[in-house]
């Protein structure tokens, strides 16, 4: 589902003395579909910015990255897109959507675009929220206004409403209480069972333990300076 | 699919000083276009040149009409463009005076694009008019009452209402949310995007707010000195900018 070859990654930040920062060079890996994998590495290491290459989110300079039928790193912004709507899940450490609009209708989003019907979709969002421990007195209000952990939680609603066959998930369970944690920790493995390709990073040893299947260390692929 | 909106090569001067060159893309249904840059960087120059309000010194822009398919509407004669501006394209203009007749009832200024073109029956108009009203969440209540004795909040929604009821499928927007209040800001944004997704349309959005970029466009065009130096995912141009006027814009942005 994922074939990454001969992936690299510089920033160049034209207003901070010209500098030119190296992350990452060659990188190569491919995940299954049904596989969970965990990329390890040190802090500053390049593994948000891996996830981040994939979901088209940052400009790769060079290589290939195939998911699906399409290479992310020389696709059309609307490629890009349809696969986001249809193909590739993600969810990132922040949330960040319209203030003012209601968490039930946030997280039945994705689904909807994805091309589904209103009422299936607040379903789905219904039952995921109660399943996450989303008190419903809060559905009817923005999660703008959340805690931490509930965020992360409406975050992970919105990437599992919707079936997607590849995900990436950027700390899943970070904030989450043990309950919760072991929540989201069933919606990956049932993921998994239903053939999704997942590529994760884990902070919680215990987790990438039960979830994944193999790990990537990045650091193998840190460029030289 | 293809492109329903096709802009090539766009070039405009105001005697010697560059409105715009040598501006391309193509845009497809369904999809929002944002074109940011400071002012004087002549993205309101692309915007009234690729609207047919202003003639073009070089290039051209086509139309997927329904009836002929990809036409150029820089070539089409003068009536012909005007139908196509009542019909199929809508403009929402930042000042929504700009954009409605004050002195016509807010029924009214729904009502006059429908009539436009053709519709008659006074029944039906004033039924659609209320349904629109209720669309864009203005009181049917008050579809009798002056859009002057609205907020600008409600003026713009009403604008709104009356450049989507004849069904356009190519929306221009200038600084759509530029003189609202942030509340009411929030809550046009999620309007328009329910509509996009309803609606399937094509909307090219002229801002300096990289915020409204993030929450409704889908792709960005940068633009700097006449000339678009960056165009992109909008996510990725935000997040991962490569030029340095974009970089420049987007590490100027105040945090709250």
């Amino acid at each position: 589902m994922f074939e990454i070859s001969g992936l690299s990654k510089e920033f160049h930040l034209h207003h901070q003395q010209a500098a030119r920062i190296k992350v990452l060079e060659g990188v190569n890996f491919s995940v299954l579909a049904g596989e969970c994998v965990a990329l390890t590495g040190e802090s500053g290491s390049g593994k948000s910015t891996v996830i981040r290459l994939l979901y088209g989110n940052y400009l790769a300079n060079q290589g290939a990255i195939r998911i699906g039928g399409l290479n992310v790193a020389d696709a059309e912004p609307r490629e890009i897109l349809e696969m986001r709507r249809i193909t590739l899940g993600y969810v990132s450490q922040f949330l960040r959507v319209l203030p003012r609009v209601p968490t039930l209708s946030v997280v039945a989003e994705p689904m909807m675009n994805a091309g589904a019907g209103e009422a299936e979709s607040l379903d789905k969002a219904r039952t995921l929220l109660t399943r996450l421990r989303i008190p419903e007195q809060l559905w009817s209000l923005s999660p703008l206004t959340f805690s931490g952990g509930e965020q992360q939680r409406v975050n992970i609603a919105r990437g599992f409403i919707h079936d997607y066959p590849a995900l990436l998930l950027d700390e899943p369970t970070a904030s989450l209480d043990a309950v919760n944690r072991a929540t989201v920790l069933d919606l990956i493995t049932e993921a998994k069972g239903r053939g999704a390709a997942i590529i994760g990073i884990f902070h919680d040893q215990a987790a990438r333990d039960e979830v994944c299947d193999r790990s990537i260390d990045i650091s193998q692929f840190a460029a030289m300076a | 699919m293809n492109p329903i909106f096709s802009v090539r090569d766009i070039t405009k001067f105001y005697g010697n000083q560059k409105g715009c060159e040598g501006v391309s893309f193509d845009l497809y249904p369904g999809e929002v276009l944002g074109i940011v840059g400071e002012s004087g960087s002549g993205k309101s120059t692309l915007l009234n040149v690729i609207s047919g309000q202003l003639e073009p010194d070089q290039g051209d822009v086509l139309f997927d009409t329904r009836h002929a398919g990809m036409v150029s509407t820089t070539a089409m004669a003068e009536p012909e463009r005007r139908m196509l501006a009542r019909t199929d394209w809508a403009y929402v203009h930042q000042n929504p005076r700009d954009g409605l007749r004050m002195a016509v009832s807010a029924g009214g200024n729904i009502g006059e694009r429908l009539m436009n073109i053709g519709a008659r029956h006074y029944g039906d108009i004033r039924e659609t008019a209320s349904g629109w009203m209720g669309r864009v969440e203005l009181d049917t209540g008050r579809i009798d009452d002056r859009p002057s004795t609205f907020s600008g909040g409600m003026q713009q929604r009403l604008q709104i209402a009356r450049n989507l009821v004849t069904g356009p499928r190519l929306i221009f927007m200038d600084e759509p949310t530029g003189g609202l209040d942030l509340s009411v800001q929030a809550r046009l944004l999620d309007l328009l995007r329910n509509l996009v997704r309803e609606l399937g349309l094509a909307v090219i959005i002229v801002t300096h707010d990289l915020a409204v970029v993030r929450m409704l466009a889908h792709r960005v065009m940068v633009m700097q000195r006449g000339q678009v130096v960056e165009s992109g995912l909008a996510d990725q141009v935000l997040d991962d900018p490569q030029h340095p006027y974009s970089q420049l814009l987007v590490s100027s942005i105040l945090q709250v």
